[in-house]
């Protein structure tokens, strides 16, 4: 019986902050107390605050502690856990208000928020199957194969509406539906489960498999008893030790309580998950790719029809999720189609998770009804963008998706008002940007990303992104033309025509979206020759004024390129010719002289 | 294999574990003093009895047990304070682990302030 529980953040962002450190120092500094049977460690998973790691809270308090550093750690202990005086100066400061302190619940990052698929995350231990049973787990389980017919799953999925969270939106219980009748005589089916989270800024499905594996496997085995499969498999990029660490464990615990392999809870349904680990190629996030992947061949994709739900894996009927989709299934089963479809907007129900990244002050991950508008995520959730700049536009959906500007800051976000204005759900990575960041380079950005992840198969994704790179990068030096916008226009509407999957037929999006809202700050690289933003090297110029300089000389010392000139107490002066634009000079001057244009 | 009843089991056995991450602003608090003065006279064995007490009672989760530091009142060491949550404050003096427990089992569960320990 433990009196009080100390949970830390063992999810990615903390553990590279240094969490596990602090657990460790913990454990030792409680023992030292005396404390090791009255106060209990968890490690657990993202809490979402990770702007703020590594993240502890104390329970039955309810305190939360930021940026702790492991010296801090003897005088939590000494403090707080033995005396009960909390340590305020490492508390996070939006829950203390007229000195008290007010619970975490409170807070705008955390009251705006609904969690459904993070419900567990940086609650339970994800290595302990027995924290997830606690928390309602393996019920839905349960009750599917005694209570239900795999119809009545597949019509209560359907209910509740909801729809793929990996980015395309195609509604789950439909997928599930196919799966199971396309094929009445299928000897093998198989359900599988996509955490080959690729896209830049994303890390929604990590967040979920670190800190509630269980409810992935869960899922899985629903989805199973649905379709008819007694087969799953997760294929999890390698670039996340700890979420496979944690599945592997999740996955012998499931087997050794029972809850998967055979006969599950008795009924004779059996049910069993493997693991598969993605080798870092970006498509192999699109279906046909990664089951080819995982089927022992190099992850090209292959064209559709026919769909995974017909010859899928192995050529069986095959159905594939996200993990934050299967997140949200038990909760389905357990609370009812209609309290899931309650949440949300008319086509969009539930809730979605972001990843909020790039210029925005809590960095981190949220979850919120579908249907809330981009600025209460950003401004309120968020707590707005840093150093008091403008909101210029948002990025969803990654190299797939589009930039929104700032005039649809106020779009109540779900599936259908994204793609009306040009960009898309995607995964749910959400990547802010202010007056400082050139669209033109955005853009350029994420087609080399795609031009490295393209694999090469079908010619109008192979060529054709590297052609638009390259006249996206020529803007960008200011060598392009007027013409050169038409052309790239063109060319991203055949590159989306012609692809043969998802990452050609979507590449060209984050061009055709800053297009589309800042064609001007393509004008201006292309006519004027500048970078508005005062991004792209090219285009700028380092000029000295010479009323503001008092020729102190610490510019001409610091240009790596001996680029300045002038004499002790005269205006100095920038040789355009030799400047490799830098910028130590502009950081440099105390006296506000130098200037970028 | 387990059954549908074991799985019961094991989630009646966490439950406790997971009442004390929750936050119910409507849980009454016991707030046991654990200055230095409190600690000398006993209090961490107090804060136990009531963390176990409360537990043993079912209660946890409506029931949060801390502690705080010095309230003032060093010579009723130790000393603890049930706070409902209509604000209302009743402060028990010079306890012991028997006298939590009868406190939990009076006041907690049968709703009636024990006020032979009362201030």
């Amino acid at each position: 019986m433990y009196r009080s529980h100390v949970l830390v953040c063992g999810g990615t962002g903390c553990t590279s902050s240094g969490s596990q450190q602090i657990i460790n120092t913990l454990e030792r500094e409680i023992k030292a107390n005396g404390l090791e049977n009255e106060v209990e460690v968890v490690k657990t998973g993202c809490f979402g605050l990770c702007a703020l790691g590594p993240i502890m809270i104390v329970y039955p308090e309810g305190t939360f502690y930021s940026m702790v550093k492991e010296q801090d750690i003897p005088e939590i202990v000494s403090e707080h856990l033995l005396k009960g005086r909390i340590v305020s100066r490492l508390v996070y400061d939006e829950t203390v208000t007229d000195n008290e302190i007010k619970s975490l619940q409170d807070t705008a990052f955390y009251s705006k928020q609904h969690r459904v698929a993070l419900r567990n995350c940086g609650v339970i231990s994800p290595e302990n199957i027995e924290e997830y049973i606690g928390t309602g787990g393996y019920e839905a389980l349960g009750k599917v194969l005694t209570e239900m017919t795999p119809e009545d799953v597949i019509q209560t999925i359907l209910d509740s509406g909801l729809r793929g969270r990996g980015g395309g939106g195609f509604p789950t219980g439909m997928k599930w539906r196919l799966a199971r009748n396309i094929v009445p005589d299928a000897d093998q089916k198989y359900v599988c489960c996509n955490a080959d989270e690729g896209d830049p800024g994303a890390f929604m499905d990590r967040s979920v498999l670190e800190g509630d594996p269980h409810v992935v496997l869960e899922a899985m085995a629903i989805a199973g008893y649905a379709i008819g499969a007694s087969q799953g498999y997760i294929y999890v990029r390698a670039e996340y030790p700890i979420a496979v660490k944690r599945l592997e464990i999740a996955i012998n615990q499931a087997r050794e309580y029972g809850m998967l392999g055979k006969n599950i809870f008795g009924t004779g349904f059996d049910f069993d998950i493997g693991l598969r680990l993605g080798a870092g190629a970006f498509v192999c996030g699109e279906e046909t790719a990664l089951m080819t992947s995982i089927e022992g061949n190099r992850g090209e994709p292959r064209p559709r029809p026919p769909f995974p739900a017909e010859k899928g894996l192995f050529g069986k009927p095959t159905i594939l999720n996200n993990v934050e989709t299967y997140a949200n299934v038990p909760q389905i089963i357990l609370n009812g189609a209609e309290w899931f479809s309650s949440m949300g907007t008319a086509k969009s129900k539930g809730t979605k998770v972001f990843a909020l990244g790039g210029k925005i002050k809590n960095t981190g991950l949220v979850e919120v009804p579908m249907g809330t508008t981009l600025r209460t995520v950003i401004e309120e959730i968020g707590g707005g963008i840093p150093n008091g700049k403008k909101f210029k536009a948002a990025q969803t959906g990654g190299p797939s998706g589009g930039c929104i500007p700032a005039e649809h800051y106020d779009i109540p976000i779900d599936y259908d008002n994204l793609i009306a204005i040009g960009s898309m759900m995607g995964s749910g990575g959400l990547i802010v940007m202010d007056e400082d960041n050139c669209m033109v380079d955005i853009a350029k950005f994420f087609l080399a990303f795609t031009v490295d992840e393209s694999c090469g198969k079908c010619t109008p994704c192979r060529l054709g992104t590297k052609r638009l790179y390259e006249m996206l990068d020529k803007i960008t030096k200011g060598q392009g033309t007027l013409e050169d916008l038409d052309k790239i226009e063109e060319l991203c509407y055949y590159i989306k025509a012609n692809s043969l999957c998802g990452l050609g037929q979507t590449a060209p999006n984050p061009v055709l979206s800053t297009l589309r809202y800042f064609r001007d700050e393509y004008v201006a690289h292309v006519v004027d020759k500048t970078c508005p933003a005062g991004v792209c090297k090219d285009l700028l110029k380092y000029n000295i004024d010479p009323d503001k300089c008092r020729g102190c000389t610490l510019c001409s010392r610091k240009c790596p390129a001996g680029a300045i000139t002038g004499t002790v107490k005269q205006p100095h002066m920038i040789d355009q010719n030799k400047c490799l634009k830098c910028g130590a000079c502009m950081e440099a001057c105390k006296f506000g002289a130098i200037s970028k244009k | 294999m387990k059954t549908l009843e074991e799985l019961k089991a094991i989630k009646d056995k966490m439950r406790d574990t997971i009442a004390l991450r929750h936050e119910d602003p409507n849980a009454t608090k016991v707030i046991v003093a654990m200055a230095t003065c409190g600690i000398a006279s006993g209090a961490r064995g107090v804060l136990n009895a009531f963390a176990e007490a409360v537990a043993e009672n079912g209660l946890i989760g409506e029931v949060t047990v801390s502690q705080s530091g010095c309230i003032g009142l060093c010579k009723y060491e130790p000393v603890a304070q049930v706070v409902t949550p209509d604000g209302n404050k009743v402060t028990y003096i010079n306890l012991t682990p028997q006298k939590a427990k009868e406190i939990v089992e009076k006041h907690l569960v049968g709703g009636n302030i024990v006020d032979e320990y009362k201030l």
